[in-house]
């Protein structure tokens, strides 16, 4: 059955404020059809983004929605999902919001394991601000505030989510939307903190400054990196040389979900004071 | 007078970080989420203690303001909540209660002052993040900050913050001081018909014809927690009566006008102070929290050797009690304000004075209280001869 | 504040658990005595090993400035915790020292040495009750708060299960500073 999108959006807020060809639209047209073949309830879902480009996403969607200050979405969205344990929460956000200035509460939300699902649109760079060069922006790129070139390492995002802890994480791409609707189905699906990173395209600040100002361009260059994990498995690593690796690569079922061991404190605490209670004269 | 008490038999003996931390469970606060910081971590310590035993959530954040964000992220679905801190953690909030203040979401800040800058005096004493508490955030925005002076007090006013933040939709903020923070005192815990709970206004209207910062219900627009059907939208750009982002400069102006006036046409009902021996005063003391104890005492002293001075304690900080500051401008001669700090909240005693007058600062900033005695001394100077 | 305001000091290092001393006081004095009382630490940035020290107020008044100003009886435990904390005592305050970590001390004061931990090592068996073993000390010096309403404080405040052998450290130092009043007195 056709997904009813105009269901889920702000049809009032429209037309969009983002490129026309960015990105971003793909993301969250997934996180549309993600949650509706979850049959999730907008009442009982809550958006929280950050600041950027891609953190305006929530005021298009038609649900609780909270857009908070420069990298602190998982906080505030922390304090909503411990507050409502019950209710979903999704994080969207920008690969600079997400890693350089929430760096730390992107690390740590993957190591408590909260149920809660972190969507970062990755597309290497500070669009909003002017295309500044971000923690993912590739080696010599060029960008705002590199103009001679970037000499700054960048972060694997999956990886970093990984060894941060988070028990699902996905990587995908905007050239493959169903595969980026299938991972964050999985992730919004999985009990427990999930990450999905999408390479994404910012031909505006990022393509035009690279020699891909149109979106198609840029696209084409997204999609001839990357390479599906069950290919990659069968290629060497000379052959997997500048490919990013594109697919579901964490899941771990067994760590314990964060409000599920605060709900155990709790009734263990209140089963201490009940015994206590009872055992007075 | 707040520390004195009736029932000596029913008394709790208390560090005033845990008055705090009772007081905010009492107040129906049922979320908390911290830092760990000196002198501040026994409220924390209590809360996580307590908040499972009342059904409440405790979290402990990976920093200063990851925790500010939480607390605002619960209020939003609808707990009370508040968190404490001490001066660096105060100024990493900054950030996040900018935010509390243009989304107009209900918390409690709760800052235990040590000295500073920087990391300064971890363990001690200092009342110097006063004007940090009203203008520590960027932009203009309303407060409301409460330094009690005894556990008592800090009781009832620890609830009061609660009561102002859910009534304003604002953050407050509570000023205690490490000397308050860590001293225990004996106190009869307030019985609950001393005190009201004010819970948020909610909307009385249906989800569509919900906006939630609809001014036609008045300054303080009604409130709806998420997950109840209203689906509203929340930024921290400025926006209109929909929650959604505006540029337009009336509306910009509107809005903001309206934030302040919210708060600041209760100003002469929130400012609060005790009045202690002014009646016939020509000198009068001007001070707040722990210090203002000392200068109590300093007060009996001068009033021994016959000098009429008076106490004026300030309860709220801001908004700043202007009006009886102007008026006892024209009462006294001369003011003494002790604070521990190099003087900040003497400038506000001089701009509300409208009157050019002997106005004088006793201060210090090395971690310990200022005795009776330096502020008995200078009240025999000022007395004396005006300066 | 009242003619009967009465002040002790108790400090040693981080870590010797002197606090509870200062705990015991003030609770005694305002919940079994019906006086009124603070108690008042001061740390130093390091939990453990730096200088500490608890100040307790007793008044029959309410208390309005929450710090000594002329202090009766002062403790220490250490010689930093001496050095640091040697001020606001009356001219005719009472110290106590413990001589193997307090060697220099001010004999402008009445000072005993009490080899308050040695003892406590010796006839309690844990170290940890140095502070009830000084607070003894203290009550028999001074009779600050009446024995009975002391030891019905430390029991309520005591972990439970080691009441008895809280009161015995207490005991200790009863009959310790009972029998040096008796010496040098």
């Amino acid at each position: 059955m056709a997904v009813d999108y105009l269901y889920y959006l702000r049809a009032d807020k429209l037309p969009h404020m983002w490129c026309p060809g960015c990105g971003v639209g793909v993301v969250v047209k997934s996180m549309i059809g993600a949650i509706d073949q979850l049959g999730w309830e907008k009442n009982d879902t809550a958006v929280v983004s950050g600041i950027g480009c891609t953190s305006r996403a929530p005021g298009y969607m038609d649900m609780n929605t909270l857009h908070t200050t420069h990298g602190r979405a998982l906080t505030f969205a922390t304090g909503v999902k411990m507050a409502a344990p019950d209710k979903h929460v999704i994080v969207i956000s920008g690969d600079g919001d997400a890693t350089a200035i929430g760096g730390n509460h992107f690390i740590h939300a993957c190591r408590r394991n909260i149920d809660m699902t972190l969507i970062i649109v990755n597309n290497n760079i500070y669009g909003m601000t002017g295309g500044q060069f971000s923690p993912t922006t590739p080696y010599g790129a060029k960008a705002a505030t590199t103009p001679h070139g970037n000499i700054d390492p960048s972060f694997d995002l999956a990886q970093l989510a990984i060894g941060a802890g988070a028990t699902y994480v996905a990587r995908g791409s905007v050239d493959n939307a169903r595969m980026v609707q299938k991972y964050i189905r999985d992730g919004l699906a999985h009990h427990g903190f999930s990450v999905i990173e999408v390479l994404s395209n910012c031909h505006t600040q990022y393509g035009r400054r690279n020699k891909m100002s149109d979106p198609i361009t840029m696209v084409d260059w997204i999609a001839s990196q990357v390479v599906p994990r069950n290919k990659a498995e069968k290629m060497s690593p000379e052959e997997l040389q500048g490919k990013i690796i594109t697919g579901e690569l964490h899941r771990n079922a067994e760590r314990p979900e964060y409000t599920d061991e605060y709900r155990k404190l709790i009734e263990r605490v209140q089963a201490k004071q009940a015994a206590r209670a009872g055992a007075r004269p | 007078m707040s520390s004195g008490h009736s029932d000596k038999s029913e008394i709790v003996f208390w560090q005033g970080n845990e008055v705090v931390a009772e007081a905010a469970i009492a107040a129906g606060c049922r979320f908390y989420a911290g830092y760990p910081i000196t002198p501040s971590s026994e409220i924390a310590a209590v809360m996580a203690e307590r908040l499972p035993e009342v059904g409440g959530t405790f979290i402990q954040m990976e920093d200063e303001i990851a925790a500010m964000g939480a607390i605002i992220g619960a209020s939003l679905a609808g707990k009370k909540t508040f968190t404490a801190t001490s001066g660096p953690g105060f100024s990493l909030k900054m950030e996040n209660i900018g935010y509390a203040c243009m989304a107009e979401v209900p918390c409690v800040v709760v800052n235990v002052m040590r000295g500073g800058p920087s990391t300064g005096l971890p363990t001690a004493l200092a009342q110097a993040d006063v004007m940090q508490a009203r203008w520590g955030t960027h932009g203009d925005h309303p407060t409301i900050a409460l330094a009690p002076a005894y556990h008592r007090e800090i009781y009832l006013c620890t609830i009061k913050c609660f009561n102002y933040a859910e009534k304003y939709r604002i953050p407050t903020m509570l000023l205690l001081d490490e000397v308050l923070g860590h001293l225990s005192e004996g106190i009869q815990v307030p019985d609950p018909s001393e005190y009201e709970i004010f819970d948020r206004v909610k909307p009385s209207v249906p989800p569509e014809k919900y906006f939630p910062y609809d001014s036609s219900f008045g300054d303080v627009p009604p409130m709806a927690t998420y997950f109840e059907g209203y689906r509203f939208h929340v930024t921290g750009l400025n926006h209109n009566r929909t929650g959604f982002p505006t540029t337009d400069p009336e509306i910009c102006q509107q809005e903001e006008m309206r934030m302040i006036r919210k708060v600041m046409k209760d100003a002469e009902q929130l400012a609060e102070y005790e009045e202690y021996r002014m009646e016939d005063a020509e000198v009068a003391v001007f001070s707040f929290g722990s210090t203002a104890r000392g200068a109590r005492v300093a007060v009996d002293e001068a009033r021994k050797q016959g000098i009429k001075v008076g106490l004026l304690r300030a309860i709220t900080l801001w908004p700043f009690p202007d009006r009886k500051i102007y008026e006892l401008a024209r009462q006294v001669k001369a003011f003494v304000v002790p604070e521990v700090n190099l003087g900040q909240i003497i400038l506000e005693v001089e701009r509300a004075s409208h009157r050019d007058m002997p106005i004088v600062g006793v201060n210090r900033v090395g971690g310990v209280p200022i005795p009776p005695g330096e502020i008995f001394n200078k009240i025999k100077e000022v007395a004396r001869d005006g300066r | 504040m009242s003619a009967n305001r009465f002040e002790a000091r108790f400090s040693a290092v981080g870590g010797q658990g002197v606090m509870l001393a200062g705990d015991v006081l003030a609770y005694a004095a305002q919940k079994y005595q019906g006086r009124y009382s603070i108690q008042s630490p001061t740390y130093t940035a390091q939990v453990r090993g730096g200088p500490t020290k608890v100040d307790v107020i007793i008044d029959d008044e309410p208390i309005i400035y929450p710090k000594t100003t002329a202090i009766n009886f002062f403790l220490s435990l250490a010689q930093g915790s001496y050095n640091a904390f040697l001020y606001d005592l009356r001219d005719d305050a009472i110290v106590v020292v413990d001589p193997h970590l307090v060697h220099k001390w001010d004999p402008k004061y009445r000072t005993y040495e009490i080899p308050v931990i040695e003892l406590t090592k010796n006839h309690v068996g844990k170290v940890i009750m140095t502070s009830v073993v000084a607070l003894g000390i203290m009550i028999e010096l001074t009779h600050a708060v009446p024995k009975e309403f002391v030891e019905k404080a430390l029991l309520e405040k005591a972990p439970k299960g080691t009441g008895e052998l809280n009161l015995k450290a207490l005991n200790l130092g009863y009959a310790t500073a009972a029998e040096l009043v008796t010496v040098q007195g």
